[in-house]
């Protein structure tokens, strides 16, 4: 225990002082960090009744997920909404990211704040105006209408990454290319793109959760067969506890968690 | 550049011309690449949002009125309405502020990889979704749930407590929700504070206590307001948490638009309030970043 005695920061303070502080840190991060994982042991359980710790294991709510029709669709739509919202907000978050940041155009940080009021503007709102709008063009229960809304929600997001990843970069590069020829198309996936790449694949990935988190435009736009599985969630806990919903809660999870930790480990590469 | 072109010969000053107007054609070239992005804002916030504005300003009868705002003031349920949206924000942005200071403060005294490693803890429910985090708390919550036993099972209170559909169970949630916008930018505003600062302050005699609080509380201020100010308007229009959690006892004005539309499809009295809330959302945004010239600090971060 000679450590606690060691000067913990520039002035006197030796660690034992800040004892107080590492265990009021550390409680603060077990609240935030547990419960969102005590639902995973949770939907292991045998009983109707969520119970922690489960008196008997059993895989019987992932059954009943697996083998009801209604989640598996809405499983397929959400993916298919995440995976199309990714291919869509990152090319067009990227190219508006670099267009502004390349032009140094006056206007350009005017059209960058109009870009991320999507960041700004209470989600419920954007969700009822799209749902009367979409209303009027029959886009409402449509994948295309989702994937559209998703695709603005996650733009600014992809904005924000690639334009940080453009500062760390030398764009120098980009006119040595064109001054050796090169448009500025090439220039750009040549020289640039493999630069940027692992920001630009970090982006996607946000984008990707974005939309597959997204609940409440869901909730809105989405329905009937083309139906998210977050809009279904969200009914079904307003309804009762069903433990099904800890089955899928634990999916979902894992998925936030690896894409996590996949950006955490890509994100960093870039910047070498 | 105009200097030169005055008294450069003319041949060159006719060229630096061409050269400049090739220069604006390539701007706004470049400019068009955001046109994708930038219809996509309009077709899916801008004009549907506008649509909403000019529904709000529509009497029953399809003429203008005001009818819609008046009833604001008219009728007490929307008083309370918006008492309650400004409370929960309020509480919620305090409780942030009381537990994320100490965990901010606790990561930017650590080393960087270290910090990276406990930042995890921030991160991770960051990015886990809402509704399955609204979830969680709800199982933890319940009159039978982990925290009604495990306290009464250690003899902290006997009878099992009523967590949650009420405005307790509203702000634990959020308060765990919103923790992540607050400390994301204080730990980036108190990584930016020079060590040295503490150092002279020690060295001309500062007690620890007396160097935080002269000289680095004050620094990670302008990190806490932007926190503040976006984890308060995020929860103006929060919806999911209240809904789930508020158990219909929390009204908040995202609940209500919802519920106005959902049993009376009155589109005039949802926009209004919707309206409402954007106004009240961009005000305070505004007025803040004036006061505290937050840019760099609100758009710089996550």
């Amino acid at each position: 225990m000679r450590w606690l005695n060691r000067p913990a920061s520039d002035t006197q303070i030796t660690h034992r002082d800040r004892l107080w502080l590492y265990v009021v840190a550390a409680i603060i991060m077990l609240l935030l960090v547990i419960p969102t994982f005590i639902v995973m042991p949770m939907s292991f359980s045998d009983s109707q009744y969520l119970e922690f710790p489960p008196d008997h294991w059993s895989l019987r709510w992932y059954e009943v997920y697996f083998e009801s029709s209604k989640w598996m669709r809405a499983t397929v739509t959400s993916l298919q909404v995440g995976v199309l919202t990714m291919l869509v907000a990152t090319p067009l978050g990227t190219m508006a990211a670099y267009a502004l940041f390349v032009s140094g155009h006056r206007a350009s940080r005017a059209i960058f704040t109009l870009l991320i009021t999507p960041m700004i503007v209470p989600v419920i709102l954007i969700a009822i105006g799209a749902f009367y709008a979409y209303g009027r063009v029959g886009l409402n229960n449509t994948i295309t209408g989702i994937v559209l809304a998703h695709t603005v929600l996650a733009a600014p997001l992809v904005m924000i990454v690639i334009t940080s990843a453009l500062r760390n970069y030398d764009l120098n590069q980009e006119r040595v290319a064109r001054s050796l020829g090169a448009t500025r198309i090439k220039a750009f996936f040549v020289i640039t793109l493999p630069q940027i790449k692992f920001s630009v694949v970090t982006a996607s990935l946000l984008a990707f959760l974005t939309s597959f988190d997204e609940v409440i435009i869901a909730i809105f736009v989405s329905g009937g067969s083309n139906a998210t599985l977050t809009k279904h969630m969200f009914a079904a806990l307003r309804d009762f506890i069903d433990p099904t919903i800890a089955a899928i809660s634990t999916i979902m999870i894992l998925v936030s968690t690896t894409l996590l930790l996949a950006t955490q480990f890509i994100g960093k590469r870039d910047k070498r | 550049m105009t200097t030169s072109a005055v008294s450069a010969p003319r041949g060159k000053g006719m060229n630096e011309e061409a050269l400049r107007k090739q220069e604006v054609g390539e701007q706004r070239l470049l400019l068009s690449l955001a046109t994708p992005a930038l219809l996509a804002v309009v077709a899916v916030v801008f004009i549907p949002v506008g649509w909403l504005f000019y529904l709000s300003f529509m009497g029953n009868d399809g003429q203008f009125s005001l009818q819609h705002y008046a009833k604001m003031i008219e009728y007490k349920s929307y008083a309370r309405v918006f008492i309650t949206t400004f409370e929960v924000s309020i509480l919620t942005t305090l409780i942030c502020i009381l537990i994320g200071y100490p965990l901010a403060y606790f990561l930017a005294m650590l080393p960087p990889r270290l910090a990276g490693f406990f930042m995890l803890a921030v991160l991770l429910p960051f990015w886990t979704s809402l509704l399955v985090r609204t979830y969680a708390w709800l199982v933890l919550l319940q009159k039978n749930g982990l925290l009604n036993d495990f306290a009464i099972s250690i003899g902290l209170w006997d009878t099992p407590l009523k967590l949650v559909h009420n405005l307790t169970g509203t702000l634990i949630g959020m308060a765990h929700i919103m923790l992540p916008f607050l400390v994301l930018p204080l730990y980036g505003s108190m990584r930016k504070i020079d060590r040295d600062l503490m150092q002279a302050a020690a060295n001309l005699g500062a007690s620890p206590g007396q160097a935080f609080r002269q000289v680095y509380f004050p620094l990670s201020l302008s990190g806490m307001v932007a926190g503040s100010l976006i984890v308060f308007v995020l929860c103006l229009g929060f919806y999911v948490t209240p809904a789930v959690l508020g158990g219909g006892r929390v009204v908040m004005v995202s609940t209500q638009i919802t519920a106005i539309l959902e049993n009376q499809y009155d589109w005039g009295a949802a926009s209004a309030l919707g309206v409402v809330l954007l106004v009240a959302t961009l005000a305070i945004l505004f007025a803040a970043t004036r006061l505290f010239k937050l840019d760099a600090a609100l758009f710089g971060k996550h």
